[in-house]
C-alpha cells in the first residue's frame, strides 16, 4: 500500500488533469445554456496541473513498482527530463487556450466549446504519460490516448470540406502507424520477454536474440514516433493535416504533440539502447541496432524534404507545416551525436522552436480571422498598413531561421556545437545549408509583407488589446532569449537526468 | 500427430500482418482501409498470447492483448465517426478521391 501511496504522490500532475478534465465535462452538462465561463475553467485547470508540475520538479523515482527485478522498476518514470517537456507542454496548452480565445473559427463553434477542451485535456493527459512511461504497452496506450483526441480535434469546426479531410488524412495515417509500432512492440515483447524498457535493456545487454527481428522491430516502432514527430518517411500526413485542422489544433499539433513524440524518443532510445553514459556524457549504444546511421539518414532527409518542399507553398499554414517538418529534422540531429550535449541542444531548441512556432502560427491566426484565408498574397502590404503585426512576424520568421539576435540563433547554436563536438562536421554543414534554404521562404513572406504592393487596400489588421498582450509574451521571449539565454540553458542542464541510467 | 507450435502462431500472425498492410495499401474506400488496420492489430493481439503462452512469460501478453481489444474498439468508434462525417461532406468515402487539400 505504501508503494501506492508513494506513487500517487509522483502523478499528482496528471491526478489533478483528470479531475479538471471530469469537472470540464461535468460543468459542460450542468451549464448547457451558458458556457462562457467553460474556458475559465479549462484554464484554471491548466494553472493548477502547471503549480504541480513546478512542484514536481526534482521528485524523482518510479511509479507503480511493476518487479523487483534489478532495483524497483515501474511502469512511469517520473525524473527532471519528463518534468521540463511535462512544462513545455503546459506552457503551450495555456497559450492555445489563450490563442482560442481570440480565434473566429473557434467562437464559432462556442456550443461546443465544453467538448473541444474536454478533447485538449484528453490529449494533454496522454501527453504527460508519453513523456515518463517506460513500458511499451503503456507507451502505446498513452499514444492512442493523445492519437484519438487529436484525430477528433483535427476536424472539430466541421465548418469547411477541410476540416473534415484533416481528420480523415489524420486518423488513416495514425492509425497505420500506431498499428505498426504495436507489430513492433510485440516482436520485442517476443524476443525479450518483457515490455518495461529497462528489462529489455538488461535483456539486450547479453544479446542472443535475432538482431534482423530486432531491427525489424526498432523500424516499425520508430514508425509510431516517427508519425508523432512527422519525421521524413511517414510526414505525408503533416501539411494536409495541418492546412486543413483549425489553426489552434494545428499550432498545438505542431508543438505540444511534437514534444510528446520527442521525449518518448530520446527516454525510448536512452533506456532501451545505451549501455552506459561515460563521464563526459556520450552514449555507449548496445550493438544491437545501428540507431546511429538510421537516425542521421533520417534528419536529414527530413530537414531537406521539409525545407525544399516549403519553398513553393502559397498558404502560410502550408508552408509552416513543412517548416515544422524541417526543425524535426533539426531537433534529430541533437539525438544523432548520442551525447548529453545533444540532448541539452534538443531541450533548448525546443523551448525557444514553442515560442517562435506558435508565435508565427498566432499572426497567421489574426491575419486568417480579417481575411478569412492564409494565401500569401493577402499578406501583400500588410507591413504598412498594420505595423506592430508586421514587426512582430519578422522577428518570429527570422527566429524560425536561426539567425542573431533572436533566440533561433541560440537554438541552432547549441546545436551546431554538439554536432561539431561530436566530429560531425559533414552533418553539421548539410543542416547549416538547409537553413540556408529556409532563409528563402521565411524571408519570401517578409517580402510580401513589405515590398509588395496590394492590388487593391489592403485591410489593416489591428489587434485588440489581448491580442497584442499575447503577441508581446511571445515576441519578449524570442528577442530576450536570443541576448539572455542563460536561465534556459541552466533549466535544460538541470533537466538532462533520465532515471535509471549512471 | 502434428503439434500447433509457437511457429504455427507466428506465421499466422505474420500472414495476418501482411494481409492487413496489403489492404491498406490497396483498399479505396475508407472503411475497408479501418479493417485492414485492425488485422494489424490483431496480428499483434496473436504474438502477444502466443508469445506469452509459449515463452512462459507469464499473463503480461495476455493483458496487453486485452488492453489492445479494448482501445480498437475506441478507435473503431473514432474512425467510423470520422468517416460518417466524410459521408455527409464529400458523399463518398473514397480515400483517393478526398484529396482537396493539394499543392
Amino acid at each position: 500500500m505504501a508503494n501506492l501511496y508513494q506513487s500517487l504522490e509522483l502523478i499528482r500532475p496528471e491526478i489533478i488533469l483528470s479531475i479538471a478534465l471530469l469537472v470540464l465535462v461535468t460543468c459542460d452538462l450542468i451549464f448547457h445554456k451558458n458556457k462562457k465561463y467553460i474556458p475559465y475553467i479549462a484554464l484554471g485547470g491548466l494553472l493548477l496541473t502547471g503549480i504541480f508540475v513546478i512542484a514536481n520538479s526534482g521528485a524523482s523515482g518510479f511509479a507503480f513498482i511493476q518487479s523487483e527485478l534489478m532495483g524497483k522498476i515501474g511502469l512511469l518514470a517520473i525524473d527532471n527530463f519528463g518534468t521540463y517537456f511535462k512544462a513545455l507542454i503546459i506552457i503551450t496548452s495555456i497559450l492555445i487556450v489563450f490563442f482560442s480565445f481570440s480565434s473566429e473559427e473557434i467562437q464559432k463553434i462556442t456550443d461546443r466549446i465544453g467538448e473541444y477542451y474536454a478533447l485538449i485535456f484528453g490529449m494533454i493527459l496522454g501527453m504527460f504519460f508519453i513523456v515518463s512511461s517506460v513500458d511499451l504497452i503503456l507507451i502505446y496506450l498513452s499514444l492512442e490516448l493523445m492519437s484519438l483526441s487529436s484525430y477528433v480535434l483535427a476536424g472539430f469546426t466541421k465548418l469547411r470540406d477541410r476540416n473534415s479531410e484533416a481528420a480523415l488524412k489524420y486518423l488513416i495515417f495514425g492509425a497505420i502507424s500506431s498499428g505498426l509500432m504495436l507489430f513492433g512492440i510485440s516482436l520485442v515483447y517476443g524476443l525479450t520477454g518483457s515490455t518495461n524498457l529497462y528489462v529489455i535493456n538488461m535483456m539486450l545487454q547479453s544479446p542472443n536474440a535475432n538482431l534482423f527481428t530486432l531491427a525489424f522491430a526498432n523500424i516499425l516502432i520508430f514508425a509510431g514516433i516517427g508519425y508523432k514527430i512527422s519525421s521524413a518517411p511517414f510526414h505525408f500526413w503533416t501539411p494536409d493535416v495541418y492546412e486543413g485542422a483549425p489553426i489552434t489544433i494545428t499550432a498545438y499539433l505542431s508543438v505540444a504533440s511534437k514534444a510528446a513524440g520527442f521525449a518518448l524518443l530520446i527516454r525510448f532510445i536512452k533506456t532501451t539502447y545505451v549501455s552506459f553514459v561515460d563521464p563526459v556524457g556520450n552514449w555507449q549504444l548496445l550493438p544491437v541496432f545501428d540507431w546511429k546511421s538510421v537516425l542521421i539518414v533520417i534528419s536529414i532527409l527530413t530537414m531537406t524534404l521539409g525545407n525544399f518542399s516549403a519553398l513553393w507553398q502559397n498558404n502560410l499554414k502550408r508552408m509552416l507545416a513543412f517548416s515544422s517538418i524541417a526543425h524535426a529534422g533539426y531537433l534529430l540531429l541533437g539525438l544523432v551525436v548520442f551525447s548529453n550535449g545533444g540532448m541539452l541542444a534538443i531541450l533548448i531548441y525546443f523551448a525557444i522552436y514553442l515560442l517562435m512556432n506558435l508565435g508565427a502560427f498566432l499572426i497567421v491566426m489574426l491575419i486568417a480571422n480579417k481575411t478569412g484565408s492564409e494565401d500569401i498574397d493577402d499578406y501583400n502590404g500588410l507591413g504598412h498598413s498594420s505595423p506592430y503585426i508586421g514587426i512582430a512576424m519578422v522577428i518570429f520568421l527570422i527566429s524560425l531561421t536561426g539567425l542573431p539576435p533572436t533566440a533561433g540563433f541560440i537554438g541552432k547554436l547549441y546545436l551546431f556545437i554538439a554536432l561539431v563536438d561530436a566530429k560531425m562536421i559533414t552533418v553539421a554543414i548539410i543542416a547549416l545549408l538547409n537553413s540556408v534554404v529556409s532563409l528563402y521562404y521565411y524571408v519570401r513572406v517578409v517580402k510580401h509583407m513589405y515590398l509588395v504592393k496590394p492590388e487593391k487596400e489592403a485591410p489593416a489588421v489591428i489587434p485588440n488589446l489581448s491580442d497584442k498582450i499575447l503577441l508581446t509574451v511571445l515576441v519578449a521571449p524570442v528577442l530576450l532569449l536570443g541576448v539572455y539565454f542563460q536561465p534556459l540553458v541552466d533549466w535544460a542542464k538541470s533537466s538532462l537526468e533520465v532515471l535509471g541510467l549512471m | 500427430m502434428l503439434q500447433v507450435g509457437l511457429t504455427h502462431f507466428l506465421t499466422l500472425s505474420a500472414i495476418l500482418f501482411s494481409l492487413g498492410v496489403y489492404g491498406v495499401v490497396t483498399r479505396k474506400n475508407a472503411v475497408m482501409v479501418l479493417m485492414g488496420i485492425e488485422l494489424i492489430l490483431n496480428s499483434a493481439n496473436i504474438n502477444f498470447i502466443a508469445f506469452a503462452r509459449f515463452g512462459n512469460f507469464g499473463y503480461s501478453g495476455q493483458i496487453a492483448a486485452l488492453f489492445v481489444i479494448i482501445l480498437a474498439a475506441a478507435e473503431a468508434a473514432i474512425a467510423l465517426a470520422i468517416v460518417l462525417n466524410i459521408y455527409k461532406t464529400f458523399a463518398n468515402v473514397n480515400v483517393d478521391e478526398i484529396d482537396h487539400l493539394k499543392d
